[in-house]
This record gives C-alpha cells, structure tokens and sequence, in this order.
C-alpha cells in the first residue's frame, strides 16, 4: 500500500474526524450507542455504505451532469441503503429492529453525502473507496467508544463493585460524551481548537476609565 | 379532536426530534449560532414536514405497501409488496417537493423566499424529514395524523434549535476551556437541554 493511499485511509480517522471535526453524521452517533452491540452493527452498515457508494459515485463521475448530480448521489446511496437494510433483515432481524429507522437514516447521513460530494467526484475510485471507508472508520471509532463507555458505566460491573449509572444509558449522556470526547481530542491535537468569538478583556484597576 | 391534540403535544415535547431522537443534528448544531437564522430555519423545517409527511404517507398507502396497488385493477396486483423501495421514493419524494416549493416561493412569495432561500437546499439532506416519514410508517399514521405528527415534529424540532441559538448567543460571551470552545461546548448545552426535555417524559397524555 503506497503512503497516499494510507494517508487518504487514516487521516478522516483522527486528524479530520468526521464527527468530531466536521459535525458530520452525529444524529445516529447519538441515538444508537446505548448498547457495543447495535453500535457495532451500525458502524459495519455505515463502512460499507460510505466506502461502496463513494466508489459507485466515483466511477460515473465523468458520465454526471452538474446540474442533478446531488439527486445522482442521493439515488446511488439510496439504492446501496436499500440492499444493506435487506440483507440485515435477513441476517439479523432482532438487531434490525432495534435500529428502527436508523439504518435507512444512514442516506441521509452527512458523512456518506459529504463524501461522494466532496471527494469521490474529484478522484478515481480507489482512493474514493479508501476514503469512504476511512471516514466510515473515523465514524465507528467514536461510536464504539461512546458504545463501551455507555454500556460499561450504564449497566455494567467494574472491579466486582456494582457500579450501574442508569443515566449513562438515558440519551442526554451521549452529548456530555461527545463533549468530553471532542474535549480530549483537542487537548492532544491543539490545531483543532476553534478561536473563540470574544475575549474577555483584562479586568481594568480601580480609579482608572477603560 | 383531543387524540389529534395529545400527538400534537407528543411530538413536540416528549418525542422531540432533536432532542430525543437526535435527528436533524448536523443542521441543528451548523446553523444555531445566531437566533435569526435558526427562525429561519425552524420555519422552513416546519412548512416542509407539514407538506412531505403526508405526501409520504399517500406514497406509501397508494403505491408502497403489500396490496397497495389494487386500485390500478391489474389482476395479482393484491400480493405486489414494493415497500423494500420505501426508502429511495420517501428521499424522491422530500427532494422534489423542497425543489418545487423553492421554485413555487421563488415566483410567487419572494418576501419568504428571501427569508428561506439558503435553508431550503439544506433541509432535503435533514435526517429530521426522512426520520420523521420512517416514524410516520411504523407507528402506522393514517393521513389526518401524518399531518398533526408532521406539524408537531417540525415545531418541536424549531423550538429546540432556537433555544439553543438563545443560548450559543450569550454563551459567546463566557470563558470556555480552549479544547470546549466552539463544538464541545454546545454539545455540552445541547446535554442540558435534553436533560431538561426528559423531564416531560412522564407526562401520559
């Protein structure tokens, strides 16, 4: 594997996560991660939409015409949605239903879209398939994360002591995560700090005018 | 009139799009930093869910699901079952209604236009209007309740997202960690906020 190649599969994975850089894909980050394993059944179906659909997008990106190319997109993903829903109903039906609507959120999940748009339509297929699944790894990285913290803390032992949190399953939770997640990225990875609006200005001495 | 009422205020406190089913989240934290804007945006939300989810549900109802084609009168159409193509006419649907109403709000309401003109566009990719026609599907909504469902979700999704344009608003002014600025700060409020909607949950209606 040549280093462009690599490149173009880890950098989404830290230094440009989707979800913690680029607010990309969020809402089923949130709502699916109370139990590792529906997280990890949700991520498979994500790496495979990003990387499979950014491929497709890239191999007719010369036959697109400009004008309709977002309705293009939106029918390639969806057309890829439609068989990963069918083959996880076959597969496993339980897992399935506890997704709910979420898996066919996936179309509509900034990442997959973001991707075809801002990459696959630029580059041959290869690399759009390395990207789609980079950015799907990036994705499943904070998940699974979120996923083990939730379920461990949430209704989980640690050390023999019973240590449940039963608001560590309840949604509110996944936001403090993030949160904190981001928070740690950025103390490791400074250049992703965002310049705040306002600074507070020096607290001016007594009997001085500002 | 009641049982409308209740899924009225259902949708738009205790199931709150944004805050507890997190849909819409990308626009709901992209475009809430100004209180202005997030109007905006909560009202296009609004007219474009009032339109689709009904407009799903004929979809559904009349072309969709198992027998839905009897009508066409074409012999076997009782056992045609096409609702694995749910996904891909819902997404139609949502693209080219937002399409036309730009197109009809252009010619005809230029004042509402101007107003929504940007946020249009945007609102096709929101996990908000697909999540809500998924929702409609499931829960087995016959047309009058889509519509209620579709309002209350769509209001409940804009009163979310300007409360938190009011809350980015002043929080611009206050001393955040440098790691917490921007992101992880509102990911933190948007916490709070949720935290608070729970406490309707209780409430049996």
């Amino acid at each position: 594997m040549s280093n462009k190649m690599r490149e173009i599969l880890l950098r989404p994975v830290f230094n440009e996560n989707p979800i913690a850089l680029q607010i990309l894909g969020i809402c089923s980050a949130l709502a699916v991660t109370s139990s590792l394993k529906v997280t990890s059944v949700m991520c498979i179906c994500l790496i495979v939409v990003a990387a499979v659909s950014s491929m497709l997008v890239s191999l007719i990106r010369n036959q697109i015409p400009g004008s309709i190319r977002i309705i293009v997109q939106m029918t390639v993903i969806a057309s890829v949605v439609i068989l990963v829903d069918q083959v996880l109903k076959a597969v496993a039906y339980d897992i399935s239903k506890q997704l709910s609507v979420f898996v066919g959120l996936i179309i509509t999940n900034c990442i997959v879209m973001g991707r075809a748009e801002g990459f696959a339509m630029k580059n041959p297929p290869i690399d759009s398939f390395l990207d789609g699944l980079g950015n799907g790894l990036g994705y499943s990285v904070i998940l699974l994360a979120l996923a083990f913290v939730r379920e461990l803390f949430g209704s989980g032992t640690l050390y023999g002591f019973d240590v449940p949190n039963g608001m560590l399953l309840l949604p509110p939770s996944a936001f403090f995560l993030i949160g904190l997640f981001i928070w740690g990225l950025r103390a490791w990875k400074k250049s992703q700090v965002e310049a705040p609006d306002f600074k507070i200005a020096a607290n001016t001495p007594k009997g001085e005018t500002a | 009139m009641e049982h409308y009422l209740s899924l009225f205020v259902r949708s738009v406190f205790i199931e709150n799009m944004a805050l507890s089913f997190f849909l819409g989240m990308c626009t709901f934290l992209a475009i809430s930093k100004k209180v202005q804007a997030a109007m905006g945006l909560g009202i296009a939300v609004i007219v474009v869910l009032v339109v689709t989810v009904p407009a799903n549900y004929m979809i559904f109802k009349y072309l969709l699901t198992e027998g839905a084609l009897v009508w066409t009168g074409i012999d076997g159409m009782e056992k045609v079952d096409l609702s694995f193509l749910g996904l891909l006419s819902y997404i139609g649907v949502i693209a080219a209604i937002v399409q036309i109403m730009e197109m009809f709000l252009d010619k005809y309401v230029p004042v509402l236009y101007s107003a929504l003109g940007v946020f249009l566009p945007l609102i096709t990719v929101n996990c908000a209007i697909l999540g809500a026609a998924l929702f409609m599907v499931e829960r087995d909504y016959d047309l009058a309740e889509s519509t209620v469902y579709g309002l209350g979700a769509g209001f409940g999704w804009a009163l979310a997202i300007v409360a938190l344009a009011g809350i980015r608003e002043k929080l611009k002014y206050s001393d955040v960690p440098d790691g917490l600025q921007g992101l992880g700060i509102t990911f933190i409020t948007v916490g709070l906020m949720s935290l608070g909607f729970m406490s309707f949950g209780g409430i049996d209606l």
